[in-house]
């Protein structure tokens, strides 16, 4: 099947079986390995990508579903200043420990601020719910999410 | 600068971006997938195995592949490869199907038939007891210990008080976010192995014995490895045999990556367990003496139980200080996935135990607990129950004060009393734990099994390369190592380098295993650094190696667990305070205090990091992991029904460091990781105790459970 779609800003016309899991084409296709498997059942949040500002999770969404539609992934924020702000968060809160659940949680709160400028600790929790981390024990990436709440006010 | 000072951890940035490298995002040329047929029966004969035609480029790996020994190498060489005549738990790996095609390799094993003859089985700890079919030794027990203190005879009949208590603890899954994986390859003559693994040299060793091949044509490669826990210390050996198999057969790298399923079924995990104390109490309070007997459910071959066990033992008369003392351990074979090593490799369930117990006890003789526990904590200088020597101050008193100075433990339980008989509708609870936890494995473990070297390599251009066989593997080594040799060598961070361990480069410091990694291997570096420092010569290339020296003084005895079963302890103090609805017993964690003795902080955010991750994963351990087993099938499968913490359910965590430095430890340091996770379930379960007013003795709690007791 011919599919189009908008890749990190890119357009992509592709011909491929559209019940490939969106997780193995990011990963397969593309080389874009911030995408990890964790579970391959929609639970960890390990796999999530932004599809047309959403959060989602890439092992639950046959490729068919992603024609024309717009995926983000963290290596397409790569040269923005949003990930910037995220990523020196993430490194002064001390957020990242074995780092497989890592990408995920930086499109959670990609996601995150796309909804909210300045997120409740509430919402922060809720945003990054359907990511598992079984290293940090959750407070230093929602200290994280605080501090770029903070550092990125003029931009989200 | 002060060491402890929090820098940027190394591997933040990489990680962040997706750019470092996990065994799933490592393509080899040529590479073919392997998936595992696996036994379906608890334990049974294997009468037959018909396999269906290969299409080519397919190939089946089993017991008669291996060139080598077909046992993997651990304690006991009880555990095969791939299963030979008999499968003693479900899921039991029998042979690889290999090729290109995933889709194509699961075709083939659906078209593979095997015909069993079922045995009578062994499903729980009575069972094994009482079996008259062993599946390990005469007595099904993989290990059947004791130890004593002085004689608890004596005082039996002198005691005021004789209070006996079971305890019970379930199975923890370690849940690490990246499954388990390896590849093998196999050119020139040489095996490799990369993969997600704590302990390079395990896996080494069980690679060379399973192809029969010399040192130097096996090689172990580590890769970024995202979680472990305990969970990649003995595993990852028996699946490096698997795909070490499977190179040399295939000869083309054949990689083998675990679904979650498969890797929630069939991975060790923290053993179950049945503890029985009996404490003997004269009339001041004091405790004259405990017996405990220790049954751990082993499952079905031996892999780390035996020295899990151990430690359950070292740690069931917990901080207090105790004149008598008796202990039995029986790590008990069952029909049921392995189990093996998980952060606190057997001390939480003991202290689970011996925390509960202990407020039974003061419950029992009508006094406050806390000054129960207070008036029989060890002090420096006494005896541990090994009549080991406790040789540092020990400021348990203080942490505790500091303790209940920032959680107002005490005043809040007197208060919850009141309260709860309000009719609230919430019913509010707090509960404490006090506990240590030995640094570095057990009494001459170090000196005479481990027998860590390290080694540093300088350039020319004065940078410094630390080739040692400990894994980063989210614990923050990678940062911690490098500060301490940067540190000792008067050099920016960024002229040490610290990559992955590769067995081809490396030597062998010991296993990522046991707290050890920082108190010892960081010992050892710091010493190397020393002697680096001391010859440095500018432009010149320099290496360096170390060896472990046990310190003076210490002595063990190894065949009656007498003296210093530890060279250092670290302490800790634990509150947590709940709520819970009275209609339905949903529990909340309101929040959680957490004071430890680590010696030092080498990295007060890494440090910080551990604490927060163990007193969740500890949280789940007392509250929201429930997996069990059911005729030798766990009825839990998936991240969907094992539940561990979200975000959703954490609480605030306040930590502090009371810290007492360790004269052999780097900077003072002493062990952390596996600490922070024990504290928690039973502070969890008596805070749930306390506010219903009853006797909780099993972890997990579970809602539905404590209805039943409150009725």
């Amino acid at each position: 099947m011919k599919i189009k779609f908008t890749l990190n800003y890119k357009d992509i016309e592709m011909d491929i079986n559209p019940l490939m899991r969106t997780l193995d084409l990011l990963r397969k296709e593309f080389g874009l390995f911030s995408t990890k498997e964790g579970c391959g059942d929609g639970e960890c949040g390990a796999c999530a990508i932004i599809l047309n500002d959403k959060i989602v999770n890439s092992c639950m969404v046959p490729v068919a579903n992603i024609h024309g539609k717009e995926i983000v992934t963290i290596e397409g924020l790569e040269k923005t200043e949003r990930y910037s702000i995220l990523k020196k968060s993430f490194e002064d809160a001390g957020a990242v420990q074995c780092g497989f659940c890592i990408p995920g949680m930086m499109m959670a709160a990609e996601a995150l601020f796309r909804r909210h400028k300045t997120p409740t600790l509430e919402q922060i929790k809720e945003g990054i719910s359907g990511n598992l981390c079984r290293c940090t024990g959750y407070n230093m990436i929602i200290e994280a999410i605080e501090l770029a709440t903070e550092r990125g006010k003029e931009i989200w | 600068m002060d060491i402890s000072k929090k820098i940027i951890r190394v591997d933040a940035e990489d990680k962040l971006l997706g750019k470092s490298k996990y065994i799933g995002d490592i393509e080899f040329e040529n590479m073919l997938f392997a998936k595992t047929v696996r036994s379906d029966r608890a334990r049974a004969k294997i009468k037959s195995i018909k396999y269906p035609k290969l299409p080519k480029g397919y190939f089946i790996v089993d017991k008669n592949d291996v060139p080598g020994l077909n046992k993997v190498k651990a304690v006991e060489n009880d555990q095969p490869f791939f299963a030979d005549g008999v499968v003693n738990y479900i899921g039991e790996p029998i042979a690889l199907v290999i090729g290109e095609s995933k889709y194509k390799i699961l075709d083939l094993i659906s078209q593979i038939d095997i015909e069993y003859e079922d045995l009578e089985a062994v499903y729980t700890i009575e069972d094994g007891l009482k079996t008259s079919n062993p599946l390990f030794g005469d007595n099904n027990c993989f290990a059947d210990y004791h130890y004593s203190k002085n004689s608890l005879e004596e005082i039996k009949s002198k005691a005021k008080y004789v209070i006996s208590g079971e305890y019970k603890t379930g199975y923890q899954e370690q849940m690490y976010l990246e499954p388990q994986g390896v590849v093998g390859i196999y050119k020139n003559d040489k095996v490799e192995v990369h993969g997600s693994m704590q302990c390079p040299y395990y896996v080494k060793g069980a690679v060379e014995q399973c192809m029969g091949f010399d040192p130097e044509n096996v090689r172990i490669v580590q890769t970024t490895t995202g979680g472990a826990f305990g969970g990649k210390e003995d595993y990852p050996s028996l699946i490096a045999g698997h795909v070490a198999v499977a190179a040399y057969k295939a000869k083309q790298p054949v990689q083998l990556i675990f679904s979650r399923e498969e890797d929630v079924e069939v991975t060790p995990k923290r053993h179950p367990s049945i503890i029985h104390l009996t404490s003997f109490i004269d009339q001041n309070h004091k405790i004259m003496g405990m017996e405990a007997d220790i049954k751990l459910e082993g499952g079905a071959y031996t892999t780390l139980s035996t020295i899990v066990l151990q430690r359950s033992m070292f740690a069931a008369i917990g901080a207090y200080n105790v004149e008598n003392v008796f202990v039995r351990g029986r790590a008990i074979a069952t029909n049921t996935v392995p189990s093996g090593a998980f952060r606190g490799f057997g001390a939480p369930q003991s202290l689970f135990a011996l925390e509960t117990h202990m407020e039974k006890c003061a419950k029992e003789m009508g006094i406050d607990a806390l000054d129960f526990k207070l008036k029989n904590l060890m002090k420096q200088n006494d005896r541990s129950s090994t009549n080991g020597i406790m040789r540092d101050p020990i400021i348990l008193p203080e942490m505790v004060e500091r303790t209940d100075e920032l959680s107002k433990f005490r005043k809040k339980k007197a208060e919850f009393a009141n309260y709860n008989k309000t009719n609230p509708e919430k019913l509010k609870g707090i509960g404490m734990s006090i506990f240590f936890h030995g640094g570095g494995f057990t009494g001459s473990g170090e000196q005479d099994h481990i027998k860590a070297k390290v080694k540093l390599y300088k350039s020319s251009e004065g940078k410094v390369n630390l080739l040692l066989a400990n894994v980063e593997m989210g614990q923050g080594v990678h940062t911690t190592m490098r500060k301490i040799a940067a540190k000792t060598l008067d050099l920016p961070i960024e002229s040490v380098t610290y990559n992955n361990p590769d067995t081809d480069y490396t030597m062998d410091s010991g296993p990522t295993a046991a707290s050890r990694t920082i108190m010892v291997v960081g010992k050892l570096v710091q010493e190397a650094c020393e002697e680096l420092k001391a010859g440095w010569i500018d432009s010149k290339d320099q290496i360096v190696i170390t060896n472990y020296k046990q310190p003076e003084g210490f002595n063990w005895d190894d065949k009656n667990f007498i003296g210093d079963v530890y060279n250092s302890y670290s302490w800790g103090v634990n509150v947590v305070e709940v709520s819970i609805d009275p209609i339905t017993f949903q529990i909340d964690v309101d929040h959680i205090w957490a004071i430890f003795d680590i010696g030092k902080a080498i990295d007060e955010m890494v440090v910080r990091g551990q604490i927060e991750g163990g007193v969740i994963q500890g949280l789940g351990y007392g509250g929201l992991e429930v997996m069990e087993s059911k005729k030798g099938k766990l009825q839990q499968k998936s991240i969907t029904d094992y539940i561990i913490p979200t975000s959703k359910d954490v609480p605030k965590i306040t930590s502090e460091l009371m810290n007492v430095p360790y004269t052999h430890g780097p900077y003072g340091a002493k062990g952390l990781g596996e600490l922070t996770l024990i504290g928690t379930a039973p502070a969890y379960s008596l805070a749930v105790s306390n506010a219903l007013d009853i006797e909780v003795n099993k972890i997990p709690v579970k809602p539905e459970e404590l209805i039943r007791l409150v009725k």
